[in-house]
């Protein structure tokens, strides 16, 4: 019987023997990852076995991102435990507010993660990584505890979920857009415990961000890790980026999926999941209207260069509708710089645009854009649970950036070609 | 491992958002976070809950966030354990990984209410209802996560084969 790709790169991670789906391995780790609210609990936990080191400084990746700028005293405190760990075992990947970037979005960048990879994050949206051709999932403080000792995880292999993209995808459909749309068809926990492999004619035409966006809300969808193939674009992506050498798979042609769902994309528009589940989807035709009060275009999700040229696109010479607040948040340094010498920061400020520093901020309703009770905000974060940016009665809608940036521009929800007309991403 | 105590009934999806909001999650102190545990799901929660009582959820509990001060929310407020239609595997790693006992069950959620009395005996696989006998079915736990809950969670199960040279497995 052939493998997945999910499979293939876990065989050739698992210590001993030839594991199929169901069984409990142990792997090897290539890369392990925590942040400001993850790794501290890790550290506690770490610091419990008592060891003077970790299995590799190098494999170990922190990155303060969800609540800095420290917010608090409190939030400054979990940062210090952080940064004092980072000094003291030697974490060559520590990333101090100046150089930081959202995890999802910087550790890609720097090239810490490769395709063949098994990472593991002590954070859910760990499965973006997939876009690159690694198996990246998201787990809690202690696993990241064990790895950080050992070097080593145990996995439930999973069972892998096929998703084929066929067609053109209309004006303003983005990749946020089909992986918002897979999520509506199956549910929350469609994919629960199991891989996603994303593949398909449609896939070849996204851009490495928008294969980002599509990995990175596996996780929504229930799933261990969203995984999708390498080619010329993910070799070009990673060539002078990645500092470990690629190691590319590929499927077999009679591996076992335990489903294969096909989608024709002709059919497909701008999609919106509304309050309060990620799979609570509808075509934005159904939202058309619905009023706001604060739009985010930002979030390990939607943060990075390609997003920020569409909503640039959109707001070029127009102006955030007077009762919208519009927050823009660049994922990394490297990205707000990148725009502000593209002169699409100027266009974000001179259309009324709020520009942060890169944080996670009010995508988990951390900072710098918290909702009151009864507010409304659209957002290009990747969850909209009651209470997520916010107060627990106010409510998020979830969307791309190009529908994120048009709406902040009319003040309500609208579909990106009422205005800017219609064009192909 | 047997439990008696009142439950607390939720329904499908409830999040980790729900269990404990980020807004609390600048401190890991379990009595901070035990006051705040569910309360954007039901508010009266962290007031009234008593130790040894149970949450009994529908499909999908604790999905979203990776956050383990989920689960340190839930045993901090004196939860003895959580039954649920399914987990989101996160939660469901977390919840083995630092000795939150968790079961699988169909079919409870539905019948049971608020308030009810249920028996949980976790080696015979079995929960009652005590207002009227009826009997339900827990999946069964796997071998590897059995010795997870035997070690007392996955630092003690690693400490123990640490210190005694083994290849842990």
């Amino acid at each position: 019987m052939g493998k997945t790709l999910t499979e293939k790169i876990l065989a050739d991670h698992c210590l001993e023997g030839d594991p199929s789906p169901g069984q409990i391995i142990q792997c090897r780790v290539d890369i392990a990852l925590g942040n400001d609210v993850t790794a501290p609990l890790a550290i506690q936990a770490f610091e419990s076995l008592g060891l003077n080191r970790v299995f590799d400084p190098e494999r170990i990746v922190l990155v303060p991102d969800h609540f800095v700028p420290n917010k608090d005293i409190a939030a400054a405190t979990q940062a210090k435990i952080m940064r004092k760990f980072a000094r003291q075992y030697g974490i060559v990947n520590y990333f101090e507010v100046g150089q930081m970037g959202i995890e999802h979005a910087l550790l890609p960048e720097k090239g810490l993660v490769t395709a063949g990879d098994v990472i593991i994050g002590a954070d859910s949206h760990t499965c973006t990584y997939g876009a690159l051709g690694a198996f990246a999932t998201g787990v809690g403080s202690t696993d990241l505890a064990a790895v950080m000792a050992t070097g080593r995880c145990w996995f439930r292999v999973p069972e892998t979920l096929q998703f084929i993209y066929r067609g053109q995808r209309q004006p303003w459909v983005t990749g946020k857009d089909l992986i918002l749309h897979t999520i509506g068809d199956i549910g929350v926990d469609g994919a629960l415990y199991r891989a996603m492999e994303f593949t398909g004619e449609t896939l070849a035409s996204l851009s490495m961000d928008e294969r980002l966006t599509m990995a990175n809300m596996a996780i929504e969808a229930g799933a261990k890790n969203g995984l999708f193939e390498v080619d010329d674009m993910t070799r070009s992506y990673l060539r002078n980026r990645a500092l470990r050498p690629p190691k590319i798979y590929t499927a077999d042609a009679d591996a076992a999926y335990a489903d294969i769902i096909e989608y024709d994309v002709t059919a497909i528009s701008p999609q919106i999941a509304f309050p309060s589940l990620p799979g609570n989807v509808h075509p934005v035709e159904e939202a058309e209207g619905i009023p706001l009060d604060q739009v985010i275009i930002g979030s390990c999700t939607n943060g990075r260069i390609a997003d920020l040229r569409v909503a640039a696109r959109i707001l070029k010479g127009r102006k955030v509708h007077s009762g919208i607040r519009l927050i823009i948040f660049p994922a990394t340094q490297n990205i707000y710089l990148q725009a502000l010498k593209e002169g699409l920061i100027e266009t974000f400020i001179e259309a009324g645009a709020a520009v942060s520093t890169p944080t996670c901020g009010p995508c988990l309703g951390g900072h710098m854009g918290i909702l009151a009770e009864g507010e409304r905000a659209l957002a290009t974060t990747n969850r909209n649970f009651p209470g997520r940016m916010g107060h627990p009665k106010s409510e998020v809608y979830l969307s791309s950036p190009a529908v994120a940036a048009a709406s902040a521009v009319a003040g309500k929800i609208v579909h990106p070609s009422r205005v800017a007309g219609e064009e192909t991403i | 491992m047997k439990f008696s105590g009142s439950v607390w009934v939720f329904g499908d999806d409830v999040d980790t958002d729900q269990i404990i909001p980020a807004r609390y999650l600048t401190t890991f102190d379990p009595k901070t976070l035990a006051q705040h545990c569910m309360e954007d799901a039901d508010p009266e929660f962290p007031q009234k809950v008593q130790k040894g009582d149970i949450i009994v959820a529908g499909r999908n509990f604790g999905s979203g966030s990776s956050r383990e001060h989920a689960p340190i929310a839930i045993k901090g407020a004196g939860i003895s354990c959580v039954i649920a239609e399914s987990f989101a595997r996160i939660f469901f790693r977390n919840a083995f990984n630092m000795g939150l006992p968790i079961f699988i069950c169909e079919g409870l959620q539905k019948t049971v209410q608020t308030g009810d009395r249920v028996l949980v005996d976790g080696d015979k696989g079995e929960i009652v209802l005590e207002k009227n006998a009826i009997r339900f079915q827990t999946a069964p736990i796997p071998p590897f996560m059995q010795t997870l809950i035997d070690a007392g969670g996955l630092m003690a199960h690693l400490q123990r084969s640490l210190f005694t040279g083994m290849n842990h497995t």
